[in-house]
């Protein structure tokens, strides 16, 4: 079980790297936004992963706060670029 | 049994995520890139929320993990449609690109500008 849990976080990791890449390159706004957002999804991937290795509960409310703010963030920044063009 | 099920189910979720990010680095193009980042939003948090709810076998947590799924599943294609909307009208993307412009259809001429006023 904790061989699953740890390739897992591995993975995540890798892909939360590789998608920081493409944040760095660009080139638009838009593109940054949207591997942002990615990086949010694995970190509440990567949340419920660790509250499996670890059998603890509490990071699952971490979990909602994280998927709640993610969104907000990522519609606050949609109507930002749809304003000052991207 | 069930511990394999539940590692197996995160390893495909996290798996996902790669795949994604890999779609999300190699793939040119705005919409592209928007249509395989919002894969592991879905389908990768189910796998891992099932194996997480797999492990954890409590009712309180297996109900969080289900607010968590059913919150993405209502907010995802919003902040993605979103997104896109803004980027079209931001000339993020490459108009000439596209096969079908059903937006531009809709805001007629075909011309690029910003949504007018409101909100």
């Amino acid at each position: 079980m904790s061989v699953a849990a740890n390739v897992s976080l591995g993975l995540l990791g890798l892909s939360a790297l590789i998608a920081l890449v493409r944040v760095l390159r660009g080139p638009t706004l838009a593109d940054r936004i949207v591997a942002t957002d990615l990086i949010i999804t694995i970190l509440v991937l990567g949340l419920a992963v660790e509250a499996a290795r670890s059998g603890s509960s509490e990071l699952l409310s971490v979990m909602v706060l994280v998927a709640v703010v993610g969104f907000i963030g990522t519609t606050t920044v949609a109507r930002f670029i749809e304003r000052r063009g991207a | 049994m069930r511990d394999l099920v539940a590692g197996t189910a995160m390893v495909a979720g996290a798996s996902l995520a790669v795949v994604a990010a890999v779609g999300v680095l190699r793939f040119g193009g705005f919409f592209a890139r928007l249509h395989a980042a919002t894969k592991p939003a879905t389908l990768g948090l189910v796998l891992v929320a099932a194996g997480a709810a797999l492990v954890l076998r409590d009712l309180s947590d297996t109900a969080r993990l289900a607010l968590v799924v059913g919150f993405q599943f209502l907010t995802v294609p919003v902040g993605t449609h979103l997104v896109a909307r803004a980027a079209y009208h931001a000339s993020a993307v490459d108009a000439e690109a596209l096969a079908v412009d059903e937006l531009g259809d809709v805001e007629g001429s075909g011309e690029r500008r910003p949504p007018s006023g409101g909100d």
